[in-house]
């Protein structure tokens, strides 16, 4: 069989969304409680390195996730950087967050100006190029020799 | 003042194995060793007595016993940096071991020359 | 305070396991405990926003630490015996040390004392980072407003060093260097 036990299987099923979930829900409240980008893309990687680790993983699967989770890690870093030079667009610096976006409603979801974006793309970000990392140094391949 | 000790100390530690240990995998726990004493200095450095941590829940509210988010912003990121870094030092380990089939250090210089 | 003392104690232990335990295996979870006392601490020290991020990225350090290991070997072939060439480091290592404390010991004297931060530049983040920014976790008003380059180069420290891993384990791609080296 491949990947681990039929247990860590099961297991590994139910919590794989949730994990993601909470991942996203970290990323998009990053401005008004603990967390933010950095913790919800480890999350969301984690989410996925579950269910690989879990389920283990075909040669030519791997191979397409791999280059997908690298081209998405890379727009995550064009995504970043477009939204600080957003500020160039609204007539200010690099990196007014406030003056291109609006600081919004304080304390509610939609506020908190350039934040709210730039956590979702640190989040895509750090969440595909750890993935991709996972895949690199090749632990699911371990897993599916036994 | 203890605690800012006991966290060097720990640096310490993680420097000694980076110093004089032979066994690559070894170097890098060491290393992450002193990565994790450093981020711990500056989450002691930025601690305040009762304090709460720099969130604000509703408007109003009193921030005058917030503790110092500078160090916690700087230590952020730098936590995840050092993920990165630690899975670049294991991915050239890699590479190493399975071209000299060895962790130790001796070993791959006497192969090498 | 007292837990706060019990887990510095607990992390220099599992420190010093971790550095001369033989089995590497049992090493990386030594180094796992000192993480997940890193990130307690940080929720005793009020800093939830780090508690988060060093609990995941601890699990993940390990995960990666257990992938190289399990793919290599767990048995460390250098634990004990006097070695010649290991003299002079610890020679080294003793002299910097010394100084280290002794400089470490002369700085502190001159910080504010534990428990009491000088937090001159926080307290104008505190004061505007509502208003400013609409944000109204502070931590995250600094790391992508107030100092949103240095966020930038963060950023491009983890593109590299992603790069870096994707570069050094590709599998094909290498032309002209036959089959040396790819294990």
């Amino acid at each position: 069989m491949r990947g681990m036990s039929l247990i860590v299987q099961t297991v590994a099923r139910l919590l794989a969304g949730m994990l993601f979930l909470f991942g996203t829900y970290i990323v998009l409240h990053g401005h008004l409680t603990p967390g933010g980008g950095f913790a919800g893309g480890v999350l969301i990687a984690a989410a996925f390195i579950l269910v690989s680790l879990a389920f283990g993983s075909v040669e030519q699967t791997e191979r397409n996730s791999y280059t997908l989770s690298s081209v998405v890690e890379s727009l995550g870093g064009v995504l970043f950087v477009s939204l600080a030079l957003a500020g160039y667009a609204a007539g200010t610096f690099f990196f007014q967050g406030a003056a291109a976006y609006g600081t919004g409603t304080p304390l509610r979801l939609i506020s908190g100006g350039i934040i709210l974006p730039a956590n979702i793309a640190i989040g895509i970000k750090v969440g595909a190029g750890l993935f991709a990392v996972f895949l690199a140094l090749g632990a699911s391949r371990f897993v599916m020799k036994d | 003042m203890i605690a800012l000790f006991a966290c060097l100390l720990l640096l310490l530690i993680g420097l000694y194995a980076v110093v004089t240990k032979r066994n690559i995998i070894r170097i890098i726990i060491g290393f992450s060793l002193v990565e994790y004493a450093v981020n711990l200095f500056f989450a002691l450095v930025g601690f305040k007595h009762n304090g709460i941590p720099p969130i604000i829940t509703h408007l109003g509210q009193s921030r005058s016993n917030f503790v110092d988010p500078v160090p916690q912003a700087l230590v952020l990121t730098a936590i995840v940096i050092g993920l990165a870094t630690t899975a670049l030092m294991l991915a050239l380990a890699m590479r190493i071991y399975e071209k000299y089939r060895t962790f130790d250090i001796t070993e791959i210089r006497r192969l090498k020359g | 305070m007292i837990e706060l003392y019990v887990l510095l104690a607990a992390m220099i232990i599992a420190a010093l396991v971790a550095i001369e335990i033989k089995d590497l295996l049992a090493a990386a979870v030594a180094l796992g405990i000192v993480g997940f006392s890193v990130a307690i601490m940080f929720i005793l020290l009020q800093a939830p926003d780090l508690a988060i991020v060093q609990i995941v990225v601890e699990t993940l350090t390990v995960v990666f630490f257990a992938a190289v290991i399990l793919r290599t070997t767990n048995s460390d072939t250098t634990v004990g015996g006097f070695r010649r060439e290991l003299v002079l480091p610890t020679v080294v290592y003793v002299g910097f040390g010394l100084l280290f404390l002794l400089v470490a010991g002369q700085a502190m004297a001159g910080l504010p004392g534990f428990g009491n931060p000088t937090m001159l530049v926080a307290r104008e983040y505190i004061a505007l980072g509502l208003e400013r920014t609409g944000a109204g976790n502070v931590v995250a008003a600094i790391i992508l407003d107030f100092r949103g380059y240095d966020t930038l180069g963060e950023v491009t420290v983890l593109f590299t060093a992603v790069v870096g891993v994707l570069t050094i384990m590709r599998r094909a791609g290498r032309k002209g260097q036959g089959a040396e080296g790819r294990g």
